[in-house]
């Protein structure tokens, strides 16, 4: 809107010669036509989310690691020292079960495993300059950004490793290291746990996107015996919404496909939103799968509750104050049909849904409101 | 004054309170001087807390009454007194008629025992009255239910001849002294005698009781009027009876301390020492003040500072720093929250440096009773901001954290330090790191509204031109101040593209703003943001356009403090400012008018901005959402300490 002031347009003849406005937000953006890695991974856990499903993850690894290498050569070439970080992280993230924060993690604990250093603050300073790669290799996701940092955190600011010898305490990183793969996989059950409260039967449920923590939540859901209906959205480009209503009619849950376009449509219908998370944010706010936002616009409009299933490790030091305050992450849409080269494609691949949106959120610290999570990151990283 | 005043003292309340009565209560003093002090310290002696254990005391819930005839039938008022919200007769604290409580007698609400010390100011009044005390006697009740040992309700009656009177005596608060009398404890209990029965007549025909009490509205006021001597803790205070007003000089006081306590920049105790010292710095107060703003205190300016500069020899207890400092103050020298803040601080440093404890006596004491009187001084050159009541806060906690074994050269340079990193770590430190994380806020192409010359907004914007991002700077300002103009100054010297607009353009312009840019002079926990006047209006204005609000605020500034308005906690500028403006003769419309009844001048200078128009605040913490204000000050608090 604000383009189109006077005084804006002044502005813009007076410096001509400066790119649009549109171009120089895009500047920062390294490379604004590759795609998104973190939006690699994701589209490869969509097609490996359940064991049915983890043959062709399998299969598709070798083709993935194809893929990805022209892709990171070019961040490898830089940081030659510590390719190894990236590489871990890789073989790691591909691991269909596991969370990307987890697979940062693990590449971590592979750094401490491999490292010659021989003292604390050595480890210390081989694990940031990694941690860094491994962000910098990667700018769009925001459960790996937040996996590093949580780690980091966790190395430099444990009191107990400071009385122990060096060997022991590096043992102790490893352990912690292990056990934090553990806890993800377990932060999924508790989040389960906990939204059992809120499935009532004969409840109808609208769900965007292809979450695990949500499937989770449907399977124990349905195990406990209730009687509930599922809504899924397509999902386009991904098509995430088939693959969930396929393993949910699997589950022998009554589940419905809908076109993103026919949320609003729907909506009466519903009696509560759930969606999963890419990142949560400080406001409170969460970063997810295009289209959530509108989905949280319309439930709140009229007046359905959304919940969000997200792990505290997805819990990220970010603030974004509109859709366009974070790097964004691309991907190929495919319209079936020829684009004309002049048409412009969004292709972002998330949106940011402010916390006045959100009614709670489910995490494995407990059924959070929104303000909380704040709170939360603050003991976390302060 | 008096114009102002008049009319309302005939509206005046007749009497009333709430009391605990006990006959233990200690003489209450034949001297007007007295009477604050002794009220003030009972206020905070333990036997006040056992009295009440329940702790409310201290904030009542008070109604402030409106405005009332004395013709008006609200012949029980059970005002004021620490009703609180426990309080198991609601009713009491409405304005509710005798007839909700036909016998007259008390209401007894736990929440609202006041002091026992009280009673004393009711006495003497009670005891004064001639002929008519009797009969406002009758009207008066108050009883305490000894049960509960709790207090009770009183009511007020007063003829309307009588209030004439006693709007006489009123307008001339100063002249009230000597009139108070002492009573006994015989006088006192005999007078409890006389309640009594007169409360039992009372029963008898219940509804006759004419008139009213507009005493909290009076007493408002007149606490309003001379902010200086209000002991503030009217609201608990057991009260007088009957024809109070009668006597100038109780009822004034009485009234007083009836007022309801507003929220203060200062407490009670700071309040006192106030008064006590008022005689370093002779303020005139304004006359005509806004109803609503009464309880601020308001001065007029431009007379005080010679008088000061000439008695400047004469006050040996004020440190040479803290003195320039004050004076620095007054004139409006040093303004803006960090500076201030850092020029008190320097001035304490130099205070710790010359100090040398007395003989006979403890630094740790010393010191903190110096620092107190200083602080004191500075406050009746210009009410503290939030953030340096944090700061003295921080200064006191340490001298009174200094370990007995240090040396007193010891002593002092562990204090000297410690000031310089407060100084350093919590504001200059603070607004290198908010830069930091604000200026990843900013993009390419953005638009930046600010308002006024925030300090922190400022750096934030020069470091952005520094990493060579290309935005505008919208810089909106208001009289009478027009602080914007300075920034606008160092930010065009700096080469940066901006736009100079008056607050009133607000609307038109904020369509083409990205992002708001505020400063605060403190952030409430509960998310309030208190800040410059006006900044309420930017931020409103920015929401409905949907422009994402950033509040650029040190975290030394937050206080645990709820604020839901700006009236309560405020600050009144100099009323002349807003009435004249400088170089324009021809538009000095109000010459004349200042001191004409009908008009009252309305400057304040700092408005409450609800959380809710606030995206994000920018901290030294990082960037947080107003709803975890808490957190940050919980953490801080506990850090504050350990420093």
């Amino acid at each position: 809107m604000w383009r189109r002031s006077p005084s804006f347009i002044l502005d813009e003849r007076r410096s001509s010669n400066s790119p649009p406005m549109a171009d120089t937000t895009r500047g920062p953006f390294q490379n604004p036509d590759s795609i998104s890695a973190y939006y690699q991974t994701r589209a490869a856990h969509h097609g490996v989310i359940t064991s049915d499903w983890l043959a062709q993850a399998q299969a598709a690894v070798g083709r993935v690691t194809g893929e990805d290498q022209p892709l990171s050569s070019d961040n490898q070439l830089g940081t030659e020292k510590s390719f190894n970080v990236i590489e871990e992280f890789n073989n790691w993230r591909k691991q269909p079960d596991l969370a990307e924060a987890v697979a940062a993690i693990r590449a971590l604990a592979a750094v401490i495993r491999a490292s010659e250093a021989s003292t604390m603050m050595e480890l210390e300073i081989e694990l940031k300059k990694a941690s860094d790669t491994l962000k910098s290799w990667d700018k769009t996701s925001i459960s790996l950004t937040a996996g590093c940092d949580l780690f980091i955190r966790y190395v430099t600011r444990t009191s107990a490793l400071e009385y122990e010898d060096f060997n022991s305490a590096k043992s102790r990183l490893l352990e912690r290291a292990e056990k934090f793969g553990e806890i993800s996989c377990k932060a999924r059950r508790i989040i389960a746990m906990l939204s059992q409260d809120f499935i009532f039967d004969g409840c109808t449920i609208l769900v965007h996107g292809l979450s695990r923590v949500v499937l989770e939540i449907l399977k124990t859901a349905a195990q406990n015996n209730k009687l509930f209906r599922v809504l899924c959205t397509e999902g386009r480009p991904d098509g995430t919404g088939v693959l969930l209503s396929s393993e949910l009619s699997k589950l022998d849950i009554p589940v419905k496909l809908l076109l993103d376009s026919a949320v609003a449509y729907s909506m009466d219908e519903v009696d509560m939103v759930f969606v999963g998370a890419d990142g949560v944010v400080e406001s409170g706010g969460i970063i997810n799968m295009m289209g959530t936002y509108q989905i949280a616009l319309v439930a709140h409009s009229m007046n359905k509750p959304v919940y969000v299933a997200a792990e505290s490790y997805k819990f990220a030091r970010l603030y974004p104050l509109d859709q366009k305050d974070m790097a964004p992450a691309l991907r190929p849409i495919e319209f079936g049909v020829k684009i004309p080269t002049k048409v412009e494609v969004e292709r972002s691949a998330r949106d940011y849904t402010p916390p006045q949106y959100l009614t709670l959120l489910f995490t494995d610290l407990g059924v959070l409101s929104p303000s909380v999570v704040s709170d939360e990151l603050i003991q976390l990283y302060l | 004054m008096e114009s102002r005043r008049n009319p309302r003292a005939v509206v005046d309340p007749k009497v009333r309170q709430v009391g605990f009565f006990t006959s233990s209560q200690p003489d209450s003093s034949s001297t007007q001087q007295q009477p604050d002090p002794i009220s003030s310290t009972s206020a905070s002696s333990p036997p006040l807390s056992t009295i009440s254990p329940s702790g409310n005391s201290l904030s009542p819930v008070m109604i402030p009454p409106p405005l009332h005839n004395s013709s008006d039938t609200f012949p029980l008022r059970a005002a004021a007194a620490g009703a609180a919200a426990s309080a198991v007769s609601p009713s009491s604290f409405s304005y509710s008629s005798r007839r909700d409580f036909p016998d007259g007698s008390t209401t007894a609400s736990p929440g609202r025992h006041s002091r026992g010390s009280f009673v004393k100011s009711s006495v003497p009044v009670a005891s004064s009255l001639p002929g008519i005390g009797m009969d406002s006697m009758a009207a008066a009740k108050s009883s305490s239910v000894p049960a509960s040992g709790l207090t009770t309700v009183s009511v007020v009656t007063m003829p309307p001849g009588l209030s004439e009177k006693a709007s006489g005596m009123e307008v001339q608060s100063d002249q009230k002294k000597p009139l108070k009398e002492k009573t006994t404890k015989a006088e006192r209990r005999a007078i409890q005698e006389a309640q009594r029965a007169a409360k039992a007549a009372a029963k008898a025909d219940g509804g006759k009781v004419a008139p009213v009490n507009a005493a909290s509205v009076a007493s408002t006021s007149v606490k309003a009027a001379k902010p200086g001597k209000a002991t503030s803790q009217k609201n608990d205070v057991a009260v007088a009876a009957g024809a109070a007003e009668k006597k100038g000089g109780p009822s004034e006081k009485d009234r007083k301390k009836d007022a309801p306590h507003p929220r203060m920049q200062y407490d009670d105790e700071s309040r006192v020492v106030k008064a006590k010292r008022r005689a370093v710095v002779k303020q005139t107060e304004a006359k005509n003040r806004v109803e609503l703003f009464r309880h601020l205190p308001q001065y007029e300016h431009g007379t005080q500072l010679p008088d000061l500069e000439t008695k400047f020899f004469q006050l040996d207890p004020m440190h040479p720093a803290v003195y320039k400092v004050g004076l620095q103050y007054l004139s409006g020298d040093i303004s803006g929250g960090n500076a201030r803040c850092i020029a008190m601080l320097q001035a304490f440093q130099e205070v710790v440096k010359d100090y040398s404890t007395p003989p006979e006596k403890s630094l740790n004491r010393d010191m903190t009773a110096k620092i107190s009187s200083y602080v004191s001084f500075l406050i009746e050159c210009r009410p503290l901001s939030i953030s340096m009541g944090n700061a003295i806060r921080f200064v006191k906690n340490r001298i009174a954290k200094l370990p007995i074994t240090l040396s007193e050269s010891e002593a002092k340079a562990a204090l000297q330090s410690d000031i310089e990193r407060f100084i350093n770590d919590k504001i200059i430190g603070a607004d290198t790191v908010i830069v930091k994380h604000a200026v990843t806020k900013i993009r390419d192409g953005d638009v930046l509204l600010t308002y006024g010359s925030p300090t922190a907004v400022e750096m934030v914007l020069l470091h952005a031109h520094e990493l060579r991002k290309k935005f505008r700077v919208l810089v909106v300002d208001s009289r009478p101040k027009l602080e914007g103009q300075l920034l606008l100054r160092r930010l065009i010297k700096r080469g940066i593209n901006c736009t100079y607009t008056h607050i009133n353009a607000i609307s038109y312009i904020m369509h083409e703003v990205t992002k708001v840019f505020l400063g605060a002079s403190s952030v409430l926990s509960n998310g309030t943001v208190y800040s410059r006047v006006g900044t309420a209006c930017v931020a409103m204005v920015a929401n409905a356009f949907r422009v994402p609000v950033l509040v650029c605020c040190e975290a030394y500034k937050f206080h645990e403090r709820v604020q839901l308005d700006s009236i309560c906690s405020n600050e009144l500028g100099d009323p002349n400012a807003i009435s004249k403006v400088h170089g324009r003769e021809d538009i000095n419309y109000l010459d004349g008018l200042t001191n004409n009844a009908n008009l009252q001048f309305l400057n304040l200078m700092y408005d409450a901005t609800p959380s809710d128009y606030i995206s994000m605040i920018i901290t030294d913490y990082g960037m947080v959402p107003p709803t975890s204000v808490p957190v940050i000050v919980r953490e801080y608090q506990k850090e504050h300490l350990l420093v």
